[in-house]
Order: structure tokens, then sequence, then C-alpha cells
């Protein structure tokens, strides 16, 4: 369960693409242990303010710290070391296309460690088993993957070099149901069995409700709204009753509804 | 967790039958531990106490080896008790040893032999085969969108073919036209020497026009014009077939072939023979300097000489070749675009495929041209 420790810290962040104000002084912290979870519409700047916290865009001003190290200033050396601590996985995948699935996931592993070939295949199959992939696809290519294997291929790599941060962007976003089920219940073993932190961006209110502890909702270059979902579900805030009055939103709320009552 | 430093992993044997774990068994501290595991004595004892109350921290990777040295002792016959392990780290171990067990049971199954010299020559003689059969089809294909383009001329799409005649043609006019100028002062520079030798200087004029507008022209238009826009067609349809544009256009019904490969077929068709003419001009004058400055030949008498020396046959069939070039050409870039298949390396592969094949197969038609035109006596 989350601790208090802090892992992210924004604070005053605001990030703008020309004329067109993306993040306005935008601030919030991520405690250890926790499944956090950014939501908006299309263009309200949750990706951007993912790939910030994981150095691929600077903002233009306001400070970002992850595991206490300022983002702002930072070097390269302690840049690389940061970039050990934590795992992404993209939403397209982002493997590397000459490279087979078992060899992507080994690939952090051979670039950052002196483990022998054999081991690190070992643990690049082991990863590649835990998140439900079968033997048969570790020497396939990305290319010949369908989607939701490809999520899964990219998560082991992200797991790769046991991360203590996940970054997660659109988990589940074009999977069937049960794969996007085993996600979730994946991202929850990984946190209560590893303690590891997870902030991710998604739009499956499914997930939402299963997993995140805590979600803050981007919306006006804002962020309108932060708490658990059922703190959310009952806010008075216009942009987080749009996200819940929608049809699908209202039907993932009934549902949660039933589960929980099964549950008392 | 700060980023604090953390003490490398490490088992000690020396006060048997404990066996001490200690440091951080991550995975970024694991260093030779595999050597260490390998190079671990033999022990007399039978029961062994695994020893893990000085472990600062143990993740997958960590786990995943720490059980390989228990497994490694438990595989020897003995009995390991377990001491000071903190729950989640047994927690984790536990988990670790489930998935060891059927990772080992697995990993048996499975036997992968990579393919003998033989069975290798096999499978690379079949790819070819299979390639050059493809390209045949691919070629059909073509043709018969050629015969109905003709019957039913308003399909043609007028704007890409005037597209592909400024991208391939105009736009490639000053590179054609340097080296094409180029080549003619060097081969009128070679035989400069051995001419004087002879004192038949004049010569020099039918050796240029006629290796000029019967080989080299075509040629060197060609190899230019496979390197600049046969890459570019393999790229753009390999990149279009990669982002899934050419299954869009086949559900959207239009016919990836007529309005892909015909539009850039008929610009090449039109331009490399207008560019060959062009170096034809080029190289000429680039041997008439080489000429005047070497050899004496004035322009008046150079040109006097060019008329008489140069038949018209070899003037057009050197056009004839370079029309030939600019389908082979086309062909091979479409073709080996289409032939794309995953991702971006691919891409690469398929266009340096494109620019290998389309070069050599412009050498090689080349040659046989060569040798009808020697048996046809033109």
């Amino acid at each position: 369960m989350p601790s208090q420790e802090i892992i992210i810290e924004v604070s005053n962040v605001s990030t703008s693409f020309g004329q067109h104000k993306v993040h306005d002084n935008v601030s919030l912290e991520v405690k250890r242990a926790e499944i956090f979870a950014l939501i908006g519409g299309s263009g309200s700047g949750k990706s951007t303010l993912l790939r910030e916290m994981m150095l691929l865009h600077r903002p233009d001003s306001g400070k970002i710290k992850v595991h206490g190290v300022d983002l702002t200033n930072i070097t390269e050396a302690q840049g690389q070391s940061l970039r050990q601590h934590w795992g992404v996985m993209f939403q397209h995948g982002g493997l590397f296309g000459s490279l087979t699935i078992q060899e992507n996931v080994g690939l952090p592993l051979r670039e950052h460690t002196d483990l022998p070939d054999s081991l690190i295949n070992e643990l690049a199959e082991w990863k590649l088993s835990m998140v439900g992939l079968q033997s048969g696809v570790y020497g396939q290519y990305p290319s010949e993957l369908s989607g939701g294997m490809l999520k899964r291929a990219s998560l082991a790599r992200a797991l790769a070099l046991d991360p203590d941060l996940l970054f997660l962007d659109e988990p589940t976003s074009g999977l069937d149901p049960i794969s996007a089920g085993e996600i979730d219940t994946l991202i929850l073993k990984l946190r209560d069995m590893f303690g590891l932190t997870i902030l991710m961006v998604t739009h499956d209110l499914d997930t939402l409700w299963q997993v995140s502890d805590r979600v803050a909702v981007l919306a006006n270059t804002k962020v309108e709204a932060l708490g658990s979902m059922l703190e959310l579900s009952v806010s008075k805030v216009e942009s987080v009753r749009q996200f819940f009055d929608g049809k699908r939103g209202r039907s993932a709320y009934a549902q949660e509804q039933k589960i929980s009552e099964l549950h008392i | 967790m700060k980023l604090m430093p953390m003490n490398a992993a490490a088992f000690s044997m020396n006060a048997l039958p404990n066996l001490a774990f200690s440091g951080a068994w991550v995975t970024s501290k694991l260093f030779d531990m595999a050597e260490k595991i390998h190079g671990m004595p033999r022990i007399a004892e039978l029961n062994i106490i695994a020893d893990g109350s000085e472990i600062e921290a143990l993740d997958m990777s960590g786990a995943w080896v720490m059980h390989s040295v228990l497994n490694r002792l438990s595989t020897q016959g003995k009995t390991i008790t377990y001491k000071g392990f903190k729950p989640e780290f047994a927690e984790r171990l536990e988990i670790v040893a489930h998935e060891f067990n059927r990772h080992a049971n697995a990993s048996r199954d499975i036997k992968i032999t990579p393919p003998s010299w033989l069975e290798q020559i096999g499978i690379t003689a079949t790819k070819a085969l299979k390639e050059a059969k493809d390209l045949l089809s691919f070629v059909g294909e073509v043709s018969l969108m050629i015969v109905a383009s003709i019957i039913n001329p308003s399909r043609i799409r007028w704007r890409p073919i005037l597209y592909n005649i400024r991208e391939a043609g105009f736009n490639a006019i000053p590179i054609v036209g340097v080296l094409a100028f180029l080549l003619g002062v060097v081969v009128a520079y070679q035989s400069a020497d051995q001419l004087r030798n002879y004192g038949a200087n004049i010569f020099v004029v039918d050796l240029i026009g006629i290796s000029m507008l019967r080989e080299f022209a075509p040629l060197i238009a060609a190899v230019i014009i496979a390197g600049r826009s046969g890459s570019a067609y393999a790229a753009q349809i390999g990149t279009m077939s990669v982002t899934e544009e050419i299954d869009a256009m086949r559900v959207l019904g239009i016919v990836p072939m007529e309005m892909l490969v015909l539009p850039k077929l008929i610009g090449m068709v039109i331009s490399l023979p207008l560019l060959t003419v062009w170096a034809d001009m080029l190289g000429i004058f680039g041997g008439m300097l080489t000429a005047k400055t070497q050899l004496d030949v004035s322009f008046v008498d150079f040109i006097g000489r060019l008329v008489k020396a140069v038949e018209m046959t070899t003037y057009t069939v050197g056009l004839g070749k370079a029309f030939v070039f600019a389908i082979i050409i086309t062909m091979i870039g479409c073709f080996q675009g289409f032939r794309t298949h995953g991702g971006a390396d691919s891409v690469g592969r398929q266009t340096t495929r494109s620019v290998v094949q389309s070069i050599f197969l412009v050498i090689v038609a080349d040659a046989l041209f060569s040798v009808l035109f020697s048996i046809l006596k033109i």
C-alpha cells in the first residue's frame, strides 16, 4: 500500500507549444507504491506531462523531481542512473523492429549490466512469461505480433531492469477485455509484491476503477480534481462530471457499485 | 527510496553450514554473480542454512539469481532451511522458485537447431526463385493495368504523372548534366595520349560520339536515376505499406497499382530518355573541350566530323536503351516497395535492395543489348 514517501513531485509546471498553452502551474505528487492515474480529454496534456517526467520533454517553467532528483538541472550521469530506475511502456509498444521480442526485453540488461547472455535470456523469458506471453512468440519480431501481444512485450521490456517506478501510457487501450483485465491484475500484482510505484495515463474506466489509488484530472491547463475514483465520482467539478456522466462512465460506475455490493 | 548507494550482492560459505547472503540482490548490483555461482565449490555438509538477514534489497532478477544458487545446492541433494529472510523477500523467492521450475521444464521441450548448410542453400535458392516469380507476376499485373488504361484513358492520372516528371526528370537535370560532362572529359582525356601517338587526333570524335550516345549517356543517367528515384519509390511505397496506407487504398476501392505505379512508370519512361538526350549533349561537350585543349581539335572540326562519324541509329539505340532502363528502374523500385513488410528497418532493407537490383539489372540489360545489336549488326 502507498507510503508517505514522495517519488514524483511536480510543482508549478507550465508548458506551451507556441501560442497553445498546455499546462499552467500544474502541481501534483505521487507517493511510493501508489498507482496514480492521469486522465483528461484529448489534448489536455496528459502525455506531455508524462513525457516531462521521463526526461523526454522539458517544461517551460516549474520543477519536476523524480526520486528526489530535480530534472531541471540534471546532469547526464544522473539522468542515466535515473533512467535505470524506471521502466516505460509506450502506447504503441516502441519495440525495436530489428530485434526479436526476447532480444528487445534483454536489451536493457545487455546495455546496463554485466550479466552473462544465458542469464539475460532466462530473465527475459521469465519477464515475458510474467506478462502472459507464450514461449512460441519469444523468437518473433514485433511486426509479427498482434497489438495486444506488443503491449505485453513492451511491458516486459519496461520491467527488464526491475525498476521501482513504472510509467504506463495507455496500458490497456486496444486490448480485448480479457487481456485488459489480465494487465490490470498484473499491475496490481507488481505493486503489491514488488512495491512498484506506477504512473499511468489511461482512458479505460474499468482500469481506473480496478487499479488506481488516486486519479488526477487534467483539464483547462490545470489539475481540476485529484482523488480516488470514489471521491471523484461525487465531485461537482464540471470536467470531472463530463467524464463520469457519459454513457460509458455511468455503466462503469454502475458495474463498480454492483461489485462492491457483492463484496459487502 | 532515494537513489542511495547499495552494496554489491554477495554470498559467503565461510561459516558452513551457514550460507550467508548479503548486499543488494538487484539487477544493477549482481555484477559477476553468474561466474561466482559457476565456480561454487562442492561442499560436504548435507544440511544448509540459508541466512537472509543481511540482504538489503531483493528484486526480481536478484531473486532469480539467488534461487539459482539455492537450486544448485538442492540438486546436489542438500536440504536447505531458511533463516532471517524478511517476509516479502521470502515471498519473492517462492514466486521465483515456482517460475524457475516451470522454466526448467519448458526449456527442455524447445530445441531450436539452426539449419545445416545444405538446408541453408536450399532456403536461399527457394527464396530467390520465389522473388523472381513474384517479380514476374508484378510485371504481369502492371502490364494488365497499362492495357486497361489504354482501353479507358480517362483513368490515367495526369497530375501525378506530371509531378513524377518534375521529380525524377526536371530536378535531376543538374546532377545528370554535371556527371555526363565529367564522363565526357575523362573518356576523351584517357584516349588522348594513345590517339596522339598514332597521329589520329580527329578520331577522338568517333570515340566520344559513339561511346557517349550508345553506352555512357544512357548508363550514367540510368544509374543516377536508380539511386535517386528508384530508391525514393521503394521507400515511399514501403512506408505506405508499413503504415497501412496501401490497405486503406484497397478498402477505399482505389487500386494501389494504378495510383502508385502507373504514374511513376509513365513519368519515368518520359523523363529518362529526355535526361539521356541531355547527358548526350553534355558528355559530347565535355569531350569536345578536352579534344580542343589536349588534341587541338577545334569545335568546328569536331562537329563536322561528328555528323559523319555518328549514324542516326547510334543515337536511337541509346534512347531505346534508356526507355528499357526506365521500365526496369521503376518496376524494381515499386516492386521492392510493395514487398516491404514489418517495420522501419524493412523499409531500409527493401530500399537498398531496389537500388542494388535495379543497377544490376540495368547493366545486365546493357550487356544483353550489346550482344543483341552485334547479332543484328546495328
